[in-house]
């Protein structure tokens, strides 16, 4: 689905990936974990076109069709349902995707206006109006409360149940288990371990996993 | 309009001559206002999307240009107009005409400095999305022009404002003729000069609140549109 060869990304003196080669394959969703500065958001960024690498290639099977949600997504200044609308792509499924993410109710109210986790949550029906095949999502449910962070979640678990590859970073362990399917540890850059979710919760292979699950910092 | 009376006295008279004025006054400069946004709101949001070489004298250029001198704009205009002029043909000197003209070139440079750095502010935090939706140029300026919209709304007041305070350019290209050129600008510039001081600055009271009165509509206009757009 998406091959990463060897990509770095240098900004100035500093090396944000370096030399990541990463496969992704369809199925459930492949979560990135790993300490601030890891790399997740620039792994996202680069599928999604974003940010060049300084060297290496990523390659899409086929044409890509591919849409991201940001940590703080921006709202356009107009109602929720015409930020979904703004967003479509072929037939307009704005109500259906309002409904989808449970924002039909506040459909015409102003986007800025909704909680965070409201918008966080029209962010997602917006990025799906781009009818994506790989949808990227970084920390959806950053800085969100719990019962915020849950209604994010079954939309997730909804949006895979749809056949679209989710590939989404979270620093938050639990998270990545409840929805992860395949865990990708991240750190300075490299890849530490990729691994199926379960096998890598209950017995990381590596050392560093080992301690990063056990709540150790990774230096 | 005769001279021992004050301002309050033509206005609670309804005055014919006075109510002239103002209104010429207000279209002069509205229309001057609208023109300027039609120009400067596109070019202002071209410059704040493009990266070309040269950009920051162009915006250091159209900075300085928001405090072109009226009396220089005037005179090049009616330089332009005058019968000997490249623009003469047009028969348009001492008139409306000119006077919007004139003020259009010294509301564009405002409205369209207001407009880039509005808009560039905007791109920066829409950047990312409307990149990631894949969004065309076109689209772009459309959605940051319309996002932006009560922000611009500030421009044009600017632009306004700056166009009915204006007297230098109005009173040389439409040379301040009783009942077919003269503003309010015009006829307390004269009021002045013939020693009339209470009409001048009775004169001055009422331009002042049409001033307050026009943006205060457009206050109230994007305070409401805000409520409903977020």
């Amino acid at each position: 689905m998406i091959r990463f060869e060897e990509v770095t990304v240098a900004v100035g003196n500093v090396t944000v990936l370096d030399r990541l080669t990463l496969a992704i394959a369809p199925g459930g969703p492949t979560v990135l974990i790993g300490p601030n500065g890891a790399g997740k958001t620039t792994v996202l960024r680069v599928a999604m076109g974003l940010l060049r690498p300084s060297a290496g290639r990523i390659e899409w099977h086929g044409e890509p069709r591919r849409a991201i949600v940001f940590q703080r997504p921006t709202m356009l200044r107009r109602s929720a349902l015409a930020n979904v609308r703004y967003a479509s792509v072929g037939r307009d499924r704005t109500r259906e995707l309002l409904e989808l993410v449970g924002l039909a109710h506040v459909a015409d109210r102003p986007a800025r206006r909704l909680s965070s986790g409201e918008q966080q949550r029209l962010a997602l029906a917006r990025a799906l109006a781009r009818d994506p095949e790989v949808l990227f999502l970084d920390e959806p449910t950053a800085s969100l409360d719990p019962g915020s962070t849950k209604a994010v979640e079954d939309v997730i678990r909804a949006i895979g149940a749809r056949g679209i590859k989710v590939v989404m970073s979270t620093h938050d362990l639990g998270e990545a288990r409840r929805l992860a399917a395949e865990v990708v540890l991240l750190h300075r850059g490299r890849i530490v371990e990729v691994a199926a979710a379960p096998g890598f919760f209950d017995a990381p292979g590596t050392a560093a996993a080992r301690r990063f699950m056990a709540g150790e910092l990774l230096l | 309009m005769p001279d021992d009376v004050s301002a309050l006295d033509l206005v609670l008279a309804g005055d014919p001559a006075l109510f002239a004025i103002v209104q010429l006054a207000l279209i002069v400069s509205l229309s001057a206002a609208f023109v300027a946004a039609a120009v400067g709101i596109p070019l202002g949001a071209w410059i704040a999307l493009s990266s070309f070489r040269g950009r920051d004298a162009v915006i250091v250029l159209l900075n300085a240009m928001m405090g072109l001198p009226p009396v220089v704009v005037g005179l090049v205009v009616y330089l332009a107009l005058s019968r000997s002029g490249p623009l003469g043909s047009w028969g348009i000197l001492f008139t409306p005409q000119a006077m919007v003209i004139a003020q259009t070139i010294l509301v564009t440079p405002i409205i369209a400095a207001l407009s880039r750095q509005t808009i560039e502010d905007l791109w920066l935090e829409y950047r990312d999305e409307l990149t990631a939706l894949e969004i065309g140029p076109l689209r772009r300026v459309a959605t940051l022009a319309w996002d932006a919209r009560f922000s611009l709304i500030t421009a044009l007041l600017a632009g306004f404002g700056r166009a009915a305070a204006e007297v230098g350019a109005v009173i040389i290209v439409g040379g301040n003729i009783e009942g077919f050129t003269r503003t309010m600008t015009t006829a307390i510039a004269l009021e002045t000069s013939k020693g009339n001081l209470p009409l001048a600055i009775g004169l001055g009271v009422v331009l002042i609140v049409i001033v307050v009165i026009v943006n205060a509509l457009a206050w109230a206009f994007r305070r409401a549109a805000e409520r409903l757009a977020g």
